[in-house]
């Protein structure tokens, strides 16, 4: 077994990919980085001397740029408020779920995550009906309980709320099945021990299974964060960043910068400005739960 | 005091599966509904009248087959191409020792990060030069390699006895046909569930058909009802027609497969 | 089943892969048209194709709402179909993008198309560096569609044809209980309210060689003021994306009054209940002063793309559109107004009531500023519009922000003019 052909063999193997990725991965980011130091736009397309190399004017033009910061309220209102949301009934149905008083799991589980395999366009759309003013569904069965209609979508003030419950329902199913393996990765030891001592399912659930399930929450938190950091199909089809843009996401923005006014150099600066909004987050996160641990 | 418990638990799970339930019943159920019947109020729960008329007029006027005929032929494509290829890669990076083969693997897995829209505008620029815009290969190309897909494979794969590998190569197979026969049978768990994945994430892809595809021929499914949507607004009924057909496949598929995928994700992220 | 066999199938499919629409042998024509008019203009291709056995024309729908950008990714993509419909606004960025022929010497040869058949203010929107960057179509403007018999309840007989009456009777007309408005202006999805007021106002939009907003200027913000009255004043709903079809509350008299296009004349006429057919009417906007206010010339052209491989066949098309008899077929099907003047003689619409008053306005209509950026602009407007509606901003705040959006937009213009 040479060493030779045992690495041409490896690079054999590797190839495809990592030229598929290096060329249709790798090389647009770059060329994304250097298109935000630009100022490429329609014109530029038309002619290619009308593109100017800019520094970092587009980055600062974002700092500048009210309607970027409107983006961002939105992002982080969605992930801030859908976020923590999300995982919490995440964690209420693996919990249910987990239980070992119930039959029809497989029921249930099926159940749950059937939204998350659903096409977003296609729930989009039957959502949009769903919240409508007068003949949605939510507004009716809100009127058994007295509650007089509310204007979901064209509210400005409930417009973004809509979206994260749409949001919550379509994804808690796969939440729960990682936080299903995550209780199921839990000693039954801990918790019959805990019992013997007299503990309360309460007192059982803040000082076994919370902790032991740290590493998983904070997992999923992570991968929910840099989700809903790209929300975009659900303002586009349900809303178009409206009303008075309280839906306006970054990506939104972004697409409508890049794709509808060819504002190409500014969009790729939003792009990698998102990028390194995901990044703090993802620290931030890590950071606190490891301070939480330690606590 | 069990049997308490026991009500309110299956109260609790019954609810929760009808709030989750409901829009999607609700969305078939108005698809068999004749035009405007959904518009009053209250909403009908169940149509009066049941019709097939929307669906028999997306697969005539709305030329619904080539969509779904382009959502099928893509996903399985993309499917298909990226299992051989990531596989490849995840079983380079499991069984295979050369100089920097663990920076590279961080490399990938770190830029697993980076929003996939930072590169649409210079992908689209690049496949244009390339002549793949307005082209099935515009939605295959960028598909074909998967970072999570080779982590994935990668992963299972550095749990095959190395000792296998070690008798065939004793027994003269070459490095091809161990991948090729004793490799990739022994994967087959996580292939299916890397290629339930990868069929249902292509299926439902919306933003870079939309960008990529010009003619609407060319459409795939969420980007011709995101279409759909826009001119009729008022036609809810057909909308919710367009939505069946472009979520059952997707159901149905699932329901069959189920286990797979729901374990495939299950061990994804309990290595965290 | 072997690998290689696998990567062979695979490759037999990809030239499947590299076709886009259709190979042809006959000339294959590719029309993208919007919204209704993609829809109409289907029906009359079959007597095209049968006149000229050796062309087909296969239209294809496209949303408004989706159509701007589909058209520039296009263009960027390389795949523009051979010919389409543009509204005239946008007729400037594809000039610029050297995307649209110019028809001038096809005009030339022509027995069928002429400048002068065309309304002037309407043919002057497609003329750009004195190129024809396209041939009218159908023509738009907006103007005033409003319920007779509630004017006439408050006193007037005739409607409105000054600011001051307009206001006067939008004020008589409105009211808490019940809840009604004189006019609807949804200022959630139009531009058109607040910049139709503003170019009656002799506001010029923007200034200095149309690179820098003047929206700040006198007469802008006096438009805009007068316009923040109507919502201040309760003579029209603040929240609007509640009425998402507006010709159910018409008919009820929520609103009274509704400045909108041609388009609705048949909507109107559909949807409205027969009772209340005799109840509403058109009219031309009033001005400021007390003529016939001027209003904007939209509608579309239809414009022959360079890339086209069969652009004696396109012309063909486009004059076919362009006849008297076709323009009068489309205005049947579609009720999109003739741009062609002789058309409007036809009895269906000289004898048309509600076509009249379209055919006023069109002698009072002025263009938009020919440049690219301008639907971007367009639109800051209305959001601004809508926000000095809800009174989020006062009219100078956002008359100055409404500037400084607009300056940024138009950076790249005053650079590449005064620049370089």
């Amino acid at each position: 077994m040479g060493n030779r052909s045992h690495i041409r063999a490896a690079l054999f193997f590797l190839a495809p990919a990592l030229i598929a990725i290096g060329v249709f991965f790798f090389i647009p980011v770059i060329a994304a980085f250097v298109l935000s130091f630009t100022d490429f736009d329609i014109y530029s397309l038309a002619n290619l001397e009308y593109a100017r190399f800019t520094g970092f004017k587009n980055y600062t033009r974002i700092f500048d740029d009210p309607l970027f910061w409107k983006a961002l309220k939105n992002t982080l209102y969605f992930l801030l408020i859908g976020g923590p949301l999300s995982v919490a009934v995440s964690l209420c149905a693996a919990l249910l779920l987990n239980s070992r008083l119930i039959r029809f799991k497989t029921f249930f589980r099926l159940a749950y995550f059937t939204p998350v395999v659903t096409t977003l366009v296609a729930i989009a759309v039957v959502w949009r009906f769903v919240y409508h003013p007068r003949f949605g569904l939510l507004n009716y069965m809100l009127s058994w309980f007295g509650v007089s209609p509310v204007d979901w979508l064209g509210d400005p003030n409930w417009a973004m709320p809509a979206i994260i419950l749409m949001a919550v329902w379509k994804n808690f199913g796969y939440n729960m099945i990682i936080f299903i393996a995550g209780l199921q990765n839990i000693p039954k030891e801990l918790y019959e021990a805990a019992s013997i001592d007299g503990a309360s399912w309460w007192q059982q659930f803040r000082s076994i299974t919370i902790p032991m399930l740290a590493p998983t929450t904070l997992f999923i938190s992570i991968i929910t964060m840099i989700g809903y950091f790209q929300l975009f199909a659900e303002p586009y089809v349900m809303t178009q960043g409206g009303p008075l843009n309280s839906t306006l996401s970054i990506v939104y923005y972004m697409y409508q910068m890049g794709f509808r006014w060819w504002n190409m150099g500014y969009s790729a600066a939003l792009a990698f400005v998102l990028f390194a909004l995901i990044l703090i987050g993802s620290l931030i996160q890590s950071r606190i739960q490891k301070k939480t641990k330690i606590a | 005091m069990k049997a308490m418990t026991r009500i309110f638990l299956y109260l609790a799970l019954v609810i929760i599966a009808g709030v989750t339930l409901a829009p999607l019943l609700w969305m078939l159920s108005a698809s068999f509904m004749p035009r405007g019947e959904a518009s009053v109020f209250p909403p009908p729960l169940i149509p009066v009248t049941f019709t097939l008329e929307h669906y028999i007029d997306l697969f005539t006027r709305g030329n619904l087959a080539r969509y779904l005929f382009n959502s099928a032929f893509l996903s399985v494509c993309v499917t298909i191409i990226s299992l051989v290829i990531n596989s490849m890669a995840g079983y380079a990076f499991a069984k295979y020792r050369f100089p920097g083969r663990d920076s590279v693997f961080k490399l990938l897995v770190s830029s697993m990060i980076i929003p996939a829209q930072v590169t649409m505008l210079p992908l689209f620029l690049m496949l244009n030069k390339m002549g793949f815009i307005n082209t099935y290969m515009g939605v295959i190309i960028p598909g074909m390699a998967g970072i999570f897909g080779i982590f994935l494979i990668r992963q299972f794969a550095a749990s095959i006895p190395d000792s296998l590998i070690e008798a065939a190569r004793i027994d003269g197979a070459g490095d091809f046909k161990i991948y090729w026969s004793i490799i990739l049978p022994l994967c087959k768990p996580i292939l299916i569930t890397l290629g339930i994945f990868t069929f249902m994430g292509t299926w439902n892809d919306f933003l870079w058909p939309l960008i990529v595809m010009t003619d609407d021929s060319m459409y795939t499914l969420p980007v011709a009802l995101a279409n759909l949507s826009l001119e009729h607004v008022q036609d809810t009924e057909l909308m919710m027609a367009g939505s069946v057909m472009t979520v059952a496949p997707v159901l149905i598929l699932f329901a069959a497969v189920q286990k797979y995928y729901i374990s495939g994700i299950m061990a994804g992220s309990v290595k965290e | 089943m072997k690998l290689v066999h696998v990567f062979a199938g695979i490759c037999c499919l990809l030239p499947l892969g590299c076709q886009s629409s259709s190979r042809d042998d006959r000339a294959e024509i590719v029309f993208w048209a919007m919204g209704r008019e993609g829809e109409e203009v289907a029906k009359l291709m079959p007597e095209f194709e049968r006149r000229n056995p050796d062309i087909t024309v296969r239209v294809q729908m496209i949303p408004w709402q989706a159509a701007h950008e589909k058209l520039l990714t296009s263009y960027a993509g390389n795949s523009l179909p051979d010919m389409g419909q543009l509204g005239n606004t946008w007729v400037p960025e594809f000039q610029l993008l050297n995307a649209v022929e110019n028809l001038a010497p096809y005009i030339e040869e022509s027995n069928t198309v002429h400048p002068e058949d065309f309304f002037p203010g309407i043919w002057d929107t497609y003329v750009i560096d004195s190129a024809v960057c396209g041939i009218p179509w159908y023509v738009d403007t907006r103007l005033l569609f409003y319920r007779k018999d509630l004017l006439a309840k408050a006193g007037y007989a005739d409607p409105p044809t000054s600011w001051e009456e307009w206001f006067d009777v939008s004020a008589k007309l409105s009211g808490q209980n019940p809840e009604r408005y004189g006019m609807f202006i949804p200022t959630n999805n139009e531009f058109q309210p607040p910049i139709i007021m503003g170019v009656q106002k002799n506001s010029s939009l923007l200034k200095e060689n149309n690179t820098r907003g003047d929206f700040s200027g006198n007469e802008f913000r006096a438009a805009l003021t007068d316009f923040h009255r109507f919502f201040s004043n309760g003579w029209a709903p603040v929240k609007t994306t509640q009425i998402a079809n507006v010709y159910q509350p018409f008919a009820e008299g929520y609103f009274a009054m509704y400045i909108t296009g041609p388009w609705n004349i048949n909507e109107f006429q559909r949807r409205l209940p027969r009772e209340l057919q005799d109840k509403w009417m058109t009219a031309p906007l009033p001005g400021p002063e007390g003529k016939t206010g001027v209003s904007l010339a939209g509608g579309s052209g239809l414009v022959m793309f360079r890339n086209s491989r069969h652009k004696e066949k396109v012309w063909k098309v486009i004059e076919y559109l362009s006849e008297t008899d076709v323009q009068l077929q489309f205005y049947h099907i579609a009720t999109d107004m003739p741009s062609r003047v002789d058309a409007w003689r036809d009895s269906s619409l000289a004898n048309n009531k509600y076509a009249r008053a379209f055919f006023e306005q069109l002698n009072h209509v002025v263009a938009t500023p020919k440049i690219p950026e301008w639907e971007q602009i367009a639109q800051k407007v209305r959001e601004y519009a809508e926000l000095v509606s809800m009174d989020r901003l006062t009219v100078e705040e956002a008359t100055s922000a409404l500037d400084r959006d607009v300056d940024q937009m138009l950076e790249k213009r005053r650079w590449m003019i005064y620049g370089k």
